[in-house]
């Protein structure tokens, strides 16, 4: 078996760089002649994770050690191991790129990710360590009908995952071809092959370290970046921001956003206008929905919740929520300087002409820093900033496979299929193990199909599901006397449904008629601005000049992109719902969609009644409080 | 967990002891939580319906939203560690000693 293990570890390896040096190339941010670089420092890091995988495969014997590391992870562990399944793609460079892109809002959008640990600290973490034991359905299992909670909880975390996955497998297949222009399929499939390989032999062991390697791994890039911004400020917030308030790259970005508005404005008043609300986020109840989406949902994400069950007691849970947040908040006040940092010294025009999301601020800014396009040391610090946010894709992406696989190995095929009766700890092993390469291979799937679909709205469908269904059925399932199995099943199908369906009548869908209006806009508008670039530019002045032709590239992406939508939605007047238009205005369920959760487990817990959830609850209720038992059951 | 002893958990939630670690979480964790959610969302809110409130000039260039959204951050640390405290002293005691009682098969 160790043997066997070893081998197919080396497999993995030489496969997946025999995939990346095969890989057809296309033009990334890395230059070609520096792409060697972003691959030795990703095989670095792959060498010792890989390493890490070598030795943990050797721990992995039973079922606990594969989902939970046997509850041996320390506090601080877990904690840095949480920020780094937290701290996915989207959060580590699209937070950087929203700030160096719309300024102030970019930064409020970052303190909702971190108050959602408020809620994980307080009410979820310590007494789901107490009652469970290896999956989100342990804890609803607990005192109610254990086939039941199952079925409709593994239903979840996997309807979960999978919506979060496919954004982190499109994504970062895009990122990654961005960055080193390695093919989308490639990436994806060596995104898949390497996550396969440390969750397959690993377990949650690997997993763990993975996530813990890549966490600190971000937090150093992050904080050699924010060293050379701030440094020469002398670390005066006012001074830095003076100077970004006082860039005519970012003036000219507000000028841009304010259109009309902006006609009557000095200089400074537009570079002011950077650090105010308002230039992102228009609609200010979807702002509240998202937040809320955000702080009830992070309790109820299944790969987050799983975290908390590889740490022996609730002390220990409460210990890495701490770190947790310190990290995570940490990061993101980073970003602050990484976002501003970026539109200051690359500008928000350069960083969007490469990704129109302003993902690339981050690594823009490194190799910007390091000396520019043409250095070694810039392309050295970009190289390492690319491979970073590769080891990001591949950590979170483990935590999320390990989550599904666990709730189709250990609760749908032990616990529903067996009937819970004892199985074999070598079965469950190989169950489990056999549910990761299924749930790996359809990840890859997704990945690879969804290519160039929309899916910068599932990440928020993913929380808005966990906030709506997961979370209302955890928490009252631990909190109140009166919660049963009518009342989770109700309030998971309601949930999910109701997050669902409000999000496929959303803005979030592709509608023909709107698509086909806002080209037509770009079009109509070309002749115009094309006049008035070519005025500044025979102007003569140098700043008008550099200024016009910026313009002039952001005009003719503008209008590619504008003939390429035409294009697509030819002929098609409703959106794949069937609707002219959105039905429900708001891009974020939660504000509906989470009472509505809550109305649901509570009316099906009055509505129905079971005599177990109510015998049980006083066990319930006692353990969660007190760990009666919880500790003794780890220590092996 | 087979040999687990077995434990009267009626008696356990009915231990005096046990009433007075619940009240004391119960109504420590909800009103933390409450002022945590309303806090929070006093940012989008104000972001959306103060601006001219956000948009206040401070130190030097930086305005009250700034200010504000970092002392988000401060203030969720600061609630973190003061559940962490209070949770370290009072409560894993109480539900220490509950469990030390129960758990020898008392």
């Amino acid at each position: 078996m160790l043997t066997s293990n070893r081998r197919l570890v080396v497999y993995g390896i030489a496969g997946a760089l025999a995939i990346g040096s095969g890989a057809a190339f296309a033009q990334g941010a890395v230059a070609a002649q520096y792409r060697w670089l972003t691959f030795a420092v990703f095989a670095a890091i792959i060498c010792v994770t890989m390493y890490v995988t070598y030795l943990a495969a050797k721990r992995v014997k039973s079922a606990s050690d594969f989902y939970t590391a046997g509850g041996g992870v320390s506090g601080l562990q877990n904690g840095w191991a949480i920020a780094g399944d937290y701290l996915s793609a989207a959060s580590f460079l699209g937070i950087a790129g929203l700030i160096s892109q719309y300024g102030y809002d970019g930064f409020m959008y970052s303190v909702g990710w971190l108050v959602a640990y408020i809620t994980v600290l307080l009410v979820i973490a310590e007494p789901c360590r107490n009652i469970g034991k290896y999956t989100l359905p342990d804890i609803l299992a607990y005192r109610n009908n254990p086939k039941a909670m199952r079925i409709v909880g593994a239903i979840s975390v996997v309807t979960v995952s999978t919506f979060y996955l496919t954004a982190q497998m499109v994504g970062g297949g895009v990122l990654v071809k961005t960055l080193i222009g390695i093919d989308y399929e490639i990436s994806v499939m060596a995104v898949g092959v390497l996550m396969l390989a440390y969750v397959l032999f690993g377990g949650m062991v690997a997993t763990t370290w993975v996530q813990i390697i890549k966490a600190v791994l971000l937090v150093i890039a992050s904080l050699v970046l924010v060293m050379l911004v701030w440094t020469p400020y002398g670390f005066s917030l006012p001074a830095f921001l003076a100077d970004v308030v006082g860039d005519t790259k970012v003036q000219a970005k507000v000028a841009g956003l304010l259109g009309d508005a902006a006609k009557n404005m000095t200089p400074q008043e537009l570079g002011q206008r950077f650090l105010e609300p308002g230039l992102y986020f228009k609609a200010p109840i979807d702002q509240i929905s998202l937040g809320m989406a955000l702080v009830f949902g992070t309790a109820g994400l299944p790969h987050i919740l799983m975290r908390f069950f590889t740490v022996p007691t609730a002390q220990q849970a409460r210990k890495s929520v701490v770190w947790a947040m310190a990290i995570i908040g940490g990061f993101y006040v980073l970003t602050l300087f990484l976002g501003f940092g970026a539109a200051k010294e690359v500008g928000p025009g350069v960083i969007a002409s490469i990704d129109a999301g302003g993902n690339m601020a981050g690594p823009l800014l490194a190799q910007h820093l390091g000396g520019g396009p043409d250095s070694f040391l810039g392309n050295f610090m970009l190289a390492f900033v690319s491979a970073v946010a590769f080891a990001t894709i591949v950590a979170v992406v483990a935590g999320l496979v390990l989550a599904s696989a666990s709730a189709i190995a250990h609760d749908l095929y032990v616990g529903v299929y067996h009937g819970g009766d004892i199985v074999p700890p070598q079965q469950q092993v190989r169950a489990a193990r056999i549910a990761t390469v299924i749930v790996g291979a359809v990840s890859i799937s997704i990945g690879i199909a969804a290519k160039g679909q929309n899916v910068a709205h599932l990440v928020a469908l993913a929380f808005a599901v966990a906030a709506s269904a997961n979370f209302p059925c955890v928490l009252l399932t631990m909190y109140w006397r009166r919660c049963n199995t009518g009342g989770i099943v109700l309030g998971m199908v309601v949930g999910t449904v109701a997050a669902v369906g409000l999000t496929l009548v959303s803005p979030n869908l592709t509608y023909p008629k709107a698509v086909r209006a806002a080209s037509q806009k770009v079009l109509d508008g070309e002749a115009a601005k094309r006049s008035a670039i070519e005025a500044a530019l025979a102007s003569g002045d140098a700043a008008a000049i550099e200024k016009a032709t910026v313009d002039q590239k952001a005009l003719d992406k503008a209008v590619t992109k504008a003939k390429d939508d035409m294009k697509k939605v030819e002929g098609k007047e409703v959106s794949i719902m069937g609707l002219e238009e959105p039905l429900f205005k708001l891009k974020n369920p939660g504000i509906i969609s989470i009472p509505l959760g809550f109305l649901a487990v509570l009316l099906g817990a009055l509505l129905f009644r079971d005599k177990r959830s109510e015998e049980l609850w006083p066990e319930v209720y006692a353990r969660q409080n007190t760990g009666i038992l919880a500790s003794k059951a780890t220590s092996h | 967990m087979a040999t687990a002893p077995k434990i009267d958990w009626n008696a356990v939630i009915a231990d005096p002891r046990f009433q007075a670690l619940h009240r004391r979480k119960q109504g420590f964790l909800t009103g933390l939580m409450i002022f945590s959610v309303v806090f929070y969302f006093l940012l989008p809110i104000g972001a959306a319906y103060f601006q001219d409130l956000f948009k206040t000039k401070v130190w030097g260039v930086v305005n009250f939203g700034i200010l504000f959204a970092l002392l988000q951050f401060v203030v969720a640390w600061g609630v973190a560690i003061y559940y962490s405290r209070v949770a370290n002293r009072d409560f894993d005691r109480m539900a220490r000693e509950i469990a030390a009682d129960y758990e020898k098969g008392g």
